[in-house]
């Protein structure tokens, strides 16, 4: 299994908008709640309530400062899971087998049952998107909630992942990536959404939509209409010869 | 990388431990008997020692047999399954020498062959990894084979081979820690290709995502200073290539071999702490705040 | 080889769902309970929800922690080492409810003012209110005084309406946002959901915020303002539009009180308007030059000229208006240094908001009819939304800040059209149809009226013969007139100096005022422990609510231990702060999803407890015996006026809307609806309610008021001009006379803009630095800490500092800073941040926390690398060397000035916290060290 399949017909994946992210963290809870309960071991908390508490996440959100040339220095409020690549190298350097990626969908998984816990894949893989649960010992990552985008038992509005479900900014898309007509894909292709170190050849089939340019607005000044009036050198004056014939055209 | 105990010891012994499979499998030193018997456990005893080691570093070693399956791809199960196999055949050339004084030379030619296979994949476990640029090249496995073989070499007291040897691990660590400088200046990534934002500016890290402790904090983002680098490197050469080497040039006999490999084996452990300490891994890109 | 793993793809969430509303924050949204054998397995939102229509925010998706928290309540406790400690013994709820009663009785038989009881967090105010009138004490409120009162305030006043609760952005049509001094706000998710609204669209948002982070980091464009400048930058913009003549002069005669005339003969009727003898304020009419009534028929209002009386000109409003703001001290060049905005910037934006406004208005093909009863064919608006929150209202000036927007919103004719700002039902109500405060106690007797309310003149303070305030917190005196929501942040200072009279018993609920609710922290946690020459605590007796062993548990006498919002009834009421949307009347509940594990009950039921025991008016039946079995009774069957309940919905047989008599099943069928009602406005009333005669129908049909109450805005305020003719020496109530200078400067009934006090008192080069605080969007105040999946998010917050500090100072990652004001000292980390207002620090809000609090680990990060900027904020201002206190807040409404702050930075030689605040015992056993929370089937 550790191999990697033969590239899958469909390429689900996620697409998160850095221009609509406001940060908030609802992903990255909703995300805990929802694989904690379900898909294998719950995440846990080490020392939960003490000095250093460490527990395991499959999505956070990091805060980047970018200064520009020019202009005013910005944030960027940047979530981080697994990319699903293409290219995994998590997977093929798992000695069990137990990372696979699936031939049909290219979803990137751990088999709990087959960790033997070497950590080897995590550090495989460049973005930091597998962590080794504390407790459980056993390599926990982004499972693209598998369990909820083919689970009957939810309505099927509610078959997408927790984090795109839960996003209450609208940052998080989910959807078919090799499809160049799913939303996910126009989206892509209208917004100029990028990948991740590209040069690492990982070739990831999330994408992340740039920032919008940002303090560009540059109206012109509004002209002034005290010049237009009797008195300009008396602007309230002006104004009002300006206000009285405004109002007579009301 | 977090400089693992476990993994210090699993690389250092299984690499002398092999090494001197492969030397005894060669035949280089030949024993026979109870000097084989010494040899052989010595050999055999080193490199269980390493995996075992190797076992505490894992989550759950309980299911260890599972590595020995995905030799198609991962260069860890590889290693799992040649140091297994180098074990299996290697045995009766072993048996051989010890009860019935007779070498097993080809068994012994493919056993060392097979033992050189096994360092040469503990390194390309690591080589392998390009979210390690210091790790990522050539150089890493030449280094695991080179200090295997030349630190077994020294507790074979194939004298002569050790003094090349060592010689070689200089240049080897040396260039070693060349290559992956010059690896690391240039990841090939940094933290505008990381988060796509060098396209808009300078990105630095503001606030990393969790206050709190995690795994890849703890596992992959270890700095250590570049003045400590530089004293353990010192250390590292000094005590595991070239002390042993003017050690073994002069004429000390036995006491020679045994401060020679003492030596050998701080400075291989020194080297191996930094090899682990001073990489460092891509994901830093993200937690940096440089 | 491994086997295909076989997963399971469909897995179920629980066996069971319920449907409820969230209460990790004051957002309310609803939510999705999943439940396993009974147990909460999984929370998610709910999409039928008009609030959070299926999203959830970090903290509501970590309910499910907040439940399981180490460090809730177990039973109700007695202290029994010294306040503060922490020491205290677990009693009955017998012994409670008598301890209390016996401590209660006394005073209603004798003083009932005696009791000050406050509430924080809570959302039953109109209940808690209710109870203590019926108690008869004056000194009750929530704690809008140190939270938003400006805000709220200075949108009732001006357009009988505000913000969050008040109304929204049309985020589905708007084109043009600015969002003023907002990190989170109460409407959380509505308010990123609207913001992506705008984002999908492409829609411009601008930011105006000393700190780019959160909402502000998304804008499109970032004015990185200078705090407590706002009100002068908005003002600017006021000045470009009217320069350029960008308003909206139709908007302005018809819906506002421009056309008004200002009387200007010398007098104490100065600045008041003209009135005709039925006391309808005139306008002048264009046609005939005369001034009339201004709701007389056909009349067509001036806005430019004024008419002459005995030689004197009484110009109208918008003249005042327009002399004042297009005056050079208002133009960009004027303000840009003061604000920190270049003054190209500030013409750009204002000609951006000129553009949107009138270039790209819409029109919906939507007929409607106004209160003058004219038809108009469609309706226009003009798609520039604005919002603002506590950057703006949390200053001495925030009051007139507010209402300066709000002018500037009014200006352009945004309010209620589409693209603009959409009130929300109950509201618009302007401030006569809210009620006068009272504060008349009689022993025995339940008060005289409403506690809060809004005044209209000196007439209505709650005053003395002495001049000297009613209430423990001196609201609605000369020293904050219009303090609408009380002021909590001066109950325990004032109760302790005994000013203006002693109290007996202090009552909390749900206010951690020992730590980041109290402005000046460390000395707070002082006049709480301090005792008189006797020996005996000089605040004599405390009783508090809380579901967490918080801060404030240690220095209260008894405890009573309220559930989790997961296992009580709790009602989101119209009549209080409802969820209502722009084109929805809505309301919601609470109710019990899981039984309590412990001994603890919902404080809600349990004051009803209290109310029944001493006996109080409408909480006994005539035998004496309890009216309300618990508070899901009261819920369903209290009734303010005939008809009118807690709950709007389901009323009567079941269909009642808004009115219609109690319904046994009425909270049935709200949890049958998935916990809330909601009844849309009908299309030709959704847009400009305070004059659109079927939404003024509608509202009446609804039970939001008793008849149809159409009003213009207040561009002009006349109640604020009554103080200022008191302060000139009008009238019969006179303020004293330190207060008469201020009172005549701030209280102007056109927008202003004036330093804040500490900015006006503070010399810069002592300290030159602003300090604020922001809310950490996946944190609730102090709750967020005891969550063990929150806290890895926020466990310690440092100081941000501006690139220019850090460089200016030398400071070097790792290092640690000590900020000083006027008030005290702290030390905590630092960290650098570019994107800040170069004379700004900041840190996150109520992260800190007391060792030993919150069942963390003493040495935890939140109270070892964190600390509030609360202990560098005083209730009131340095001394001024006149004897008087001078309270740090606005001066009209009484809103704590949080904002004002002003320090100066040094490296810090020990990176050690500072200052240390002690450990308190913790009431809970110690918490478990690692979690692997999953419920099995
Ligand atoms: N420096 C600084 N200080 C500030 C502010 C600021 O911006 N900067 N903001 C101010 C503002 S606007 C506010 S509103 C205050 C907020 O401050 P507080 O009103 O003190 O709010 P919380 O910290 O949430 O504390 C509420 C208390 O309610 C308790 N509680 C939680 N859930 C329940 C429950 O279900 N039942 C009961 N009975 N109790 C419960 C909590 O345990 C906690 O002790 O902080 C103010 N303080
Ligand atoms: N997640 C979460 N949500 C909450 C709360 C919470 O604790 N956590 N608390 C709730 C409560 S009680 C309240 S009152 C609301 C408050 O909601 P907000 O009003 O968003 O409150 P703050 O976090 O105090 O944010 C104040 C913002 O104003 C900015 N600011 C400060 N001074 C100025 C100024 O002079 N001018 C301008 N333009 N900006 C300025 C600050 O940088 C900050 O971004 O949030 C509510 N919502
Ligand atoms: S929930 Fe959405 S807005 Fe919030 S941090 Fe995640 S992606 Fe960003
Ligand atoms: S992001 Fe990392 S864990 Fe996920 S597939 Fe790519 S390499 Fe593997
Ligand atoms: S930690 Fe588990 S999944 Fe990762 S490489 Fe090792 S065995 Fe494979
Ligand atoms: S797809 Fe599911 S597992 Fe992956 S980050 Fe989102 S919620 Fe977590
Ligand atoms: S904003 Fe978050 S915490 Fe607040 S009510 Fe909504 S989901 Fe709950
Ligand atoms: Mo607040």
């Amino acid at each position: 299994m550790t191999t990697l399949p033969p590239p899958s017909e469909r390429k689900l994946g996620l697409v998160i908008d850095l221009d609509t992210c406001v940060g908030c963290h609802a992903c990255v809870v909703s995300c805990k709640g929802w694989n904690t309960e379900n898909y294998g071991a719950p995440l846990s908390d080490r020392n939960a309530y003490g000095a250093a508490p460490e527990g395991t996440f499959l999505n956070r959100v990091h805060t980047f400062e970018v200064t520009p040339e020019t202009g005013p220095p910005q944030i960027v409020h940047f979530p981080k899971s697994c990319l699903h690549c293409d290219n995994a190298p998590c997977v093929t350097v798992c000695p069990t087998g137990a990372s696979y990626k699936r031939a049909d969908d290219g979803i990137v998984l751990v088999n709990e049952a087959d960790c033997i816990g070497c950590g080897l894949c995590a550090w495989a893989c460049p973005y930091g998107a597998r962590e080794m649960d504390p407790l459980e010992q056993v390599m926990k990552k982004c499972t693209l909630c598998v369990d909820r985008i083919y689970n009957d038992a939810l309505p099927p509005e509610d078959r997408e992942p927790a984090c795109v479900r839960t996003c209450p900014a609208g940052a998080r898309h989910f959807g078919d990536l090799a499809d160049p007509e799913s939303a996910v894909s126009q989206l892509v292709a209208e917004r100029g959404g990028f990948d991740l170190m590209p040069e690492q050849d990982t070739a990831p089939v999330n994408k992340y939509l740039p920032p919008r340019p940002r303090d560009q607005l540059a109206s012109p000044a509004l002209p002034d209409l005290a010049a237009l009036c009797a008195t300009p050198e008396d602007a309230p004056a002006g104004f009002v010869g300006w206000l009285d014939r405004a109002l007579e055209r009301l | 990388m977090h400089p693992a105990p476990s993994l210090i010891l699993f690389t250092v012994l299984s690499g002398m431990g092999f090494g001197l499979l492969v030397w005894l499998g060669l035949g280089l030193r030949a024993p026979l008997g109870l000097a084989a018997f010494v040899m052989f456990a010595l050999g055999y005893g080193l490199a269980g020692a390493g995996l075992v080691a190797a076992a505490f570093h894992l989550g759950h070693p309980e299911r260890a047999l599972k590595a020995f399956s995905q030799w198609r791809s991962s260069w860890l199960s590889r290693e799992a399954v040649l140091a297994v196999v180098t074990l299996i055949v290697l045995a009766p050339h072993a048996a051989a020498s010890v009860f019935f004084d007779q070498p097993l030379p080809i068994i012994g030619l493919l056993g060392a062959l097979l033992a050189l296979a096994t360092i040469f994949a503990t390194g390309m476990i690591y080589a392998q990894i390009s979210a390690v640029p210091r790790w990522n090249h050539a150089s890493t496995p030449f280094l695991f084979v080179i200090a295997a073989l030349g630190g077994s070499a020294i507790l074979a007291g194939l004298r002569e081979l050790a003094i090349v040897l060592m010689v070689a691990l200089a240049v080897a660590m040396v260039v070693h820690w060349w290559a992956g400088d010059q690896r690391a200046a240039q990841p090939g990534s940094d933290r505008g290709s990381a988060t796509g934002l060098g396209v808009l500016g300078r990105v630095r890290l503001l606030e990393p995502p969790h206050s709190g402790q995690n795994y890849l904090l703890r596992e992959m983002v270890h700095v250590v200073g570049r003045k400590h680098a530089m004293k353990l490197r010192a250390l590292a050469l000094g005590l595991g290539a070239l002390l042993p080497l003017l050690i073994l040039a002069l004429p000390l006999g036995l006491a020679g071999l045994g401060l020679a490999l003492f030596a050998h084996g701080v400075g291989i452990l020194a080297q191996r702490w930094l090899f682990f300490a001073e990489a460092e891994h891509l994901v830093g890109l993200y937690y940096d705040s440089r | 080889m491994p086997k295909t793993p076989s997963l399971d793809l469909a897995p179920r969430p629980g066996d069971s769902v319920a449907k409820t509303t969230c209460y990790m924050c004051a957002c309310r949204c609803g939510i999705n309970v999943h439940l396993k054998d009974g147990k909460v397995a999984y929370i998610e939102g709910n999409r039928d929800h008009p609030v959070n229509r299926g999203v959830l925010c970090a903290k509501g998706s970590a309910g499910i922690m907040q439940h399981l928290s180490p460090a809730r309540l177990r039973a109700p406790l007695k202290r029994v080492g010294p306040r503060g400690s922490g020491e205290f013994q677990e009693i009955s709820w017998d012994e409670a409810l008598k301890i209390a009663t016996d401590w209660l009785r006394p005073l209603r038989e004798t003083a009932p003012e005696k009791l000050a009881f406050f509430t924080g967090r809570d959302q039953s105010q109109s209940f808690t209110g209710w109870w203590a009138q019926a108690f008869g004490t004056p000194n009750w409120a929530a704690h809008g005084g140190f939270c938003s009162v400006n805000m709220a305030a200075a949108g009732i006043y001006t357009m009988g309406g505000s913000f969050w609760e008040f109304g929204q952005p049309d985020w589905d049509r708007t084109k043009l946002f600015l969002l003023f001094g907002v990190a989170e706000d109460h409407d959380s998710n509505p308010i990123k959901m609207g913001l992506g609204k705008l984002k999908a669209r492409g829609a411009r948002v601008i930011g105006i915020n000393p700190i780019r982070s959160g909402y502000n980091a998304v804008a499109d464009d970032w004015v990185g303002i200078t705090p407590g400048t706002d009100g002068l930058f908005i003002l600017s913009l006021v000045h470009e539009l009217l320069r350029a003549g960008k308003i909206d002069l139709g908007y302005l005669t018809r819906y506002t009180n421009a056309p008004y005339l200002v009387c200007a003969h010398k007098g104490p009727e100065k600045g008041l308007f003209l009135r005709d003898d039925d006391g309808k304020p005139l306008v002048r009419d264009r046609a005939t030059g005369r001034a009339l009534a201004w709701d007389s028929p056909g009349i067509s209002p001036d806005l430019a000229q004024g008419v002459q009386i005995g030689g004197v000109t009484h110009l109208p409003v918008f003249r005042h208006l327009a002399d004042r703001y297009l005056a050079p001290d208002y133009a960009p060049e004027a303000v840009a240094e003061r604000c920190g905005i270049a003054p190209e910037r500030i013409r750009a934006i204002a000609a951006e908001i000129a553009r949107v406004a009138f270039e790209e208005e819409i029109t919906l093909d939507q007929p409607w009819v106004d209160f003058r009863g004219q038809r108009h064919a469609t309706m226009t608006g003009r798609p520039v939304a604005m919002h603002a929150m506590r950057g703006i209202s949390a200053h001495s000036n925030g009051f007139q800040t507010c209402r300066a927007l709000h002018l500037l919103q009014i200006l352009i004719g945004s309010i209620e059209t589409p693209g603009g700002f959409r009130f929300k039902p109950p509201y618009p109500k302007p401030p006569e149809a809210h009620p006068r405060p009272h504060a008349r106690h009689t022993a025995g007797e339940p008060l005289d009226g409403p506690h809060l309310g809004y005044p209209l003149g000196p007439e209505h303070l709650l005053i003395d013969e002495d001049g000297q305030p009613k209430r423990i917190d001196k609201a609605f005196s000369w020293e904050a007139p219009l303090s609408a929501h009380g002021m909590m942040h001066m109950v325990i200072s004032n109760a302790h100096r005994g000013d203006p009279y002693q109290i007996d018993t202090l009552f909390l609920y749900m206010a951690n005022m020992a730590w980041n609710s109290s402005m000046n922290t460390s000395a707070v946690m002082g006049m709480l422990t301090d005792t008189d020459a006797e020996g005996s605590y000089r605040i004599p007796r405390i009783i508090y609510s809380d579901a967490y062993s918080s801060e404030m548990v240690a220095y209260a006498d008894l405890i009573l231990p309220d559930t989790t919002y997961l296992e009580r009834h709790d009602c989101i009421s119209l009549l209080d702060r409802p969820i209502c949307e722009a084109e929805a009347m809505a309301d919601s509940i609470r109710w019990p999803v899981v039984a309590p594990d412990r001994d603890v009950r919902p404080f809600q039921s349990v004051l009803l407890d209290l109310g029944a025991r001493l006996g109080l008016p409408g909480m006994v039946t005539e035998d004496g015996s309890p009216k309300f079995r618990d508070y899901a009774d009261y819920i369903t069957n209290h009734e303010r006026r005939p008809g009118i309940g807690p709950l709007a919905g389901f009323r009567g047989d079941g269909t009642g809307k808004g009115r219609g008599a109690p319904n046994p099943d009425q909270i049935a069928a709200y949890i049958e609806n998935g916990g809330f009602w909601i009844d849309p406005i009908p299309e030709n009333a959704q847009f400009f309610k305070p004059w659109n005669a079927a939404y003024q129908e509608w509202a009446v049909a609804r039970g939001l008021f008793d008849g149809p109450q159409p009003y213009l805005f207040n561009l002009y305020l006349e109640p604020l001009r009554k103080f200022q003719l008191a302060a000139e020496g009008h009238g019969h109530r006179q303020p004293p006379e330190h207060l008469r200078d201020r009172l005549r400067a701030t209280m102007d009934p056109l927008p202003i803009w004036y330093p804040t006090f500490t900015d006006a008192e503070t010399d810069p080069a002592e300290f030159p630095i602003h300090a604020l605080t922001q809310r950490p969007m996946a944190h609730y105040h102090s709750w967020g800490s005891q969550n063990a999946w929150l806290r890895q998010i926020h466990g310690e917050a440092p100081l941000y500092v501006s690139a220019a500090i850090w460089a200016r100072h030398g400071f070097a990652p790792g290092d640690w800073a000590t900020l000083t004001s006027a008030q005290g000292r702290i030390t905590l980390p630092v960290a650098r941040m570019d994107a800040l207002n170069a004379h700004t620090v900041w840190t996150w809000n109520a992260i800190a926390k007391r060792p030993g609090a919150w069942a963390l680990d003493p040495r935890a990060p939140e109270s070892q690398r964190s600390t509030l900027l609360n202990h560098l904020i005083g209730e009131l201002l340095p001394p001024k060397g006149d004897g008087l206190t001078w309270a740090n807040s606005d001066p009209i409404t009484g809103q704590a000035a949080w904002y004002d702050l002003r320090v100066r930075i040094e490296k810090a030689a020990r990176p050690q916290i500072q200052p240390d605040a002690g450990r308190q015992a913790s009431p809970v056993p110690p918490a478990p060290r690692d979690l692997a929370q999953q419920v099995k089937e």
